[in-house]
């Protein structure tokens, strides 16, 4: 799914970006946290983001690139809205996890990684993200759901089509 | 300048506000508080709503105007996730357990306010013998011994006058004060504490090669990247407790001559990130991090780095490639980082739970320290027990317990009256340990000897419902994930081993695969550059060695003894069929057969597996086996 950079939409962050650089330029090793600071802005990194940043730091862009590609974190895609995370940690693997994992890939047609066309909802599959007494567990943004079976899962998706 | 007196000052003006709960000195200070609610702020409970449920107490008590009376304190883990989110209320330490929002207004209204025992919401172990327990005589933690977690649960981990309440930063003291550096080091390595993320390496040894290296500039890391999945003991550290680690880390300063230090932590943890940047601006207030540290003239400083979700960042070499701003790839060892590390200066790595113990070894001595655990193996290793077993949570117990305490009695044994299988630790580099080897005493060696690994601490309980063929396979499919691609043996090796397993999961392996994957693990254990890939190899061969038949059953008889493997699992129809007929209009294969009111049977050769016939029966006839 190809997904376009809106410039004029992006005008302030990218301000807010040069900005950020500014602070950094003259740090050892700032490529990371910078990065970390712009996909807050703008939700992903795009290749017109990462030019700013190799032209800032005066870090070549293969670099840039291979350190973005190299960390699971960082997306060049944008994120959904919703974001759907889903432990893959072994204690909500063993508790059935990947029935969950199926379940929402099914139901919104999306691949783990993957964001739906509307923008609407990402699915990423996370690593243990320490709520084992739970398992298995799914968030969407902030919210955490537990103890979780796939016949849950429509029910929890509809509330967000609708929000 | 802060002074050992300061300390002592803010000590006992602290008192008043936490002697409810706090272990000693209850006698003889005076409370500010009649009652203390203390709330499980960690992860997990926080998953389940406990910000919540903070919130609600607070407004409630306003409301009663009894704010000035009762103290809401949030702290780490308590430990006990399967139960959370847990209150806990003080004097008393009543032992209240999953708590939802509607609940507050009851235990305001019964205990703050009436002083009764709300027994319907108390832990469902709280009672014995019509008596009311007290939190610290709940089974779960009677055989446990806290140390890296002394806090966790106990303190306001954003409040750094109630750690030093707790004789926080007085070991700090004591080394900058009492002992030379060289004291330092040596009392590390009387105490026998080893490295716990895993290696077991002695960290006095580390902390002295690192000292004795030459450089004009040395760096003390903390390895926060905690990536095993099912581990989470280092975040609840931090989330919990982050001042002890940072008195550690400024211990550690001292002892190898370093100024300045990184915590590198997952970005993936907002909780532990957030907690641990507020004590160490708290601390730098305070001058316990800074320049002139106790007016001694040692200087610390130190900073948070963001991890971005890579496993292999672990690895010291690929963290310190990262906190340079480089893909997290681990390079050849020597030379080690203690010599060449960050920017190539002397470096000390250690990871969260070594430094947490570091600050009780100084204060309270080596001597004290090797009373917990075992002579090779002193003191305490946490623990992150999950899986199927009924206490889900984190415990800390002193080395040498053995498996079977663990499981059954701070574990409280597997639910649902299931039968154990295994317990597998040490995450994706570990290895299962059977029934038959469950007495056995946890320490370093004895886990290497049985072909698993202490690792960061992950313990995942398998039941007979657990496939371990795919167990190996879900821990290669993480491996291959997570391998950096630097060398080839890890790279294309282990991506070739998930293929097989993969194979054999979908029924279509043959007897010379297990051969074959017996050939590469061992390859690929002996030539892979990084502990990532010299261990990725051990769930495979763990699982062979002790499961070979379920491997075989699954490559001759193409079946899965567990009923885990879905392309292995046939769909059934059972006696409870009331043939209503529903199956068979949704079976989109049209491979379901039978008369109204009769019973349904499905044709194996020609159903597709989609599940659609289970979500239709209204009576749960159908079923997978």
């Amino acid at each position: 799914m190809e997904f376009t950079f809106d410039w004029e939409d992006n005008k302030e962050n990218i301000k807010k970006l040069n900005g950020i650089i500014e602070d950094h330029k003259d740090k050892k090793g700032a490529l990371m946290s910078v990065l970390h600071e712009a996909q807050d802005l703008f939700g992903y990194l795009p290749i017109e983001v990462q030019r700013i940043i190799s032209e800032g730091l005066k870090v070549p862009l293969a670099e840039v690139y291979g350190v973005i590609t190299f960390y699971s974190q960082f997306t060049l895609i944008p994120r959904g809205k919703y974001q759907i995370g889903i432990c893959l940690g072994t204690a909500c693997y063993v508790r059935g996890a990947q029935e969950l994992v199926d379940k929402v890939k099914k139901d919104l047609s999306i691949e783990v990684g993957g964001t739906t066309s509307d923008r609407k909802f990402s699915l990423q599959a996370t690593r243990c993200i320490g709520a084992c007494g739970l398992a298995p567990v799914m968030s969407v943004n902030d919210e955490v759901y537990g103890r979780l079976k796939a016949e849950d899962i429509p029910e929890i998706l509809e509330k967000y089509k609708n929000m | 300048m802060i002074t050992l007196d300061d300390l002592k000052t803010i000590k006992s003006n602290t008192l008043s506000r936490i002697c409810l709960r706090s272990r000693e000195d209850k006698a003889n200070v005076e409370s500010l508080y009649t009652k203390q609610v203390l709330l499980c702020r960690g992860t997990g409970c926080t998953s389940s709503k406990s910000d919540k449920i903070e919130d609600e107490f607070i407004r409630l008590l306003k409301e009663k105007n009894i704010d000035d009376k009762v103290d809401i304190v949030k702290t780490g883990c308590f430990g006990l996730c399967e139960a959370g989110p847990i209150v806990v209320v003080y004097p008393e330490g009543t032992f209240y357990s999953h708590i939802k929002v509607e609940d507050v207004e009851t235990i305001v209204e019964e205990d703050l306010i009436k002083g009764n025992v709300v027994k319907d919401l108390l832990y469902k172990e709280s009672i014995s013998e019509d008596k009311i327990k007290a939190i610290d005589e709940v089974t779960f933690y009677k055989k446990q011994e806290r140390v890296a977690l002394r806090n966790c649960g106990l303190i306001n981990p954003e409040d750094i006058d109630e750690y030093i309440a707790y004789d926080g930063y007085v070991g700090l003291y004591k080394a900058l004060n009492e002992m030379t550096p060289e004291n330092v080091i040596e009392a590390m390595k009387d105490s026998g504490l080893r490295g716990r993320g895993g290696g077991g390496f002695p960290t006095g040894l580390k902390w002295e090669f690192t000292a004795k290296a030459i450089g004009d500039k040395k760096y003390v890391l903390c390895n926060a990247d905690e990536g095993d999945p099912g581990a989470f003991m280092d975040r609840s550290i931090l989330e919990g407790d982050p001042h002890s680690v940072i008195e550690a880390m400024a211990i550690a300063g001292y002892a190898i001559g370093a100024d300045e230090g990184y915590v590198y932590i997952r970005a993936e943890y907002p909780i532990a990130v957030q907690r641990l940047q507020v004590a160490i601006d708290q601390a730098k207030e305070k001058g316990l991090l800074g320049k002139n540290i106790f007016g001694t003239g040692f200087n610390f400083d130190m900073e948070i780095r963001l991890g971005a979700g890579a496993f292999v960042c672990g690895e010291e070499t690929a963290l310190i490639a990262s906190i340079e701003g480089q893909r997290g790839m681990p390079r050849n060892k020597p030379p080690f980082p203690a010599n060449k590390g960050l920017w190539d200066k002397p470096t000390l790595i250690n990871n969260v739970e070594t430094y947490a113990n570091v600050p009780q070894i100084i204060l309270k001595g080596s001597d004290w320290f090797k009373t917990l655990g075992t002579e090779k193996s002193p003191g305490t290793k946490v623990f992150a027990l999950g899986g199927k077993i009924n206490n889900t949570g984190l415990v800390e117990i002193p080395m040498g317990t053995t498996l079977r305490e663990v499981i059954y009695d701070v574990g409280g044994g597997i639910p649902g009256g299931r039968k154990f299988k295994a317990i597998q630790t040490g995450g994706p580099s570990g290895g299962c340990i059977t029934e038959e080897n469950i007495d056995t005493p946890i320490d370093f060696e004895s886990l290497n000897a049985l072909g698993s690994m202490m690792g960061s601490g992950g313990m995942i309980v398998m039941d007979e419902d657990t496939c371990m063929v795919d167990i190996a396979r879900f821990f290669l499919d993480f491996t291959v994930e997570e391998s950096c691609g630097k060398c080839t043996p890890c790279r294309e090796g282990t991506k070739r081993m998930l293929e097989i397993l993969e194979k054999i999961t979908d029924g279509k392996g043959e007897l010379e695969d297990i051969e074959k994957l017996e050939s590469l693990a061992e390859t690929i254990k002996l030539s892979s550059l990084c502990g990532l890939g010299q261990t990725a190899p051990n769930p495979v061969l763990s699982t062979l060695n002790y499961f070979r038949d379920e491997y075989l059953a699954h490559v001759q008889e193409k079946r899965c003894p567990a009923g885990a493997c879905q392309s292995l699992l046939q769909y059934f129809i059972t006696e409870d069929c009331i043939g209503c007929t529903k199956c068979a209009r949704n079976c989109p294969a049209s491979c379901i057969d039978g008369k109204v009111k009769q019973r349904h049977v499905i044709d194996v050769e020609k159903c597709v597996k989609c599940g659609a016939c289970v979500e239709a029966c209204p009576v749960n006839a159908v079923i997978k086996k």
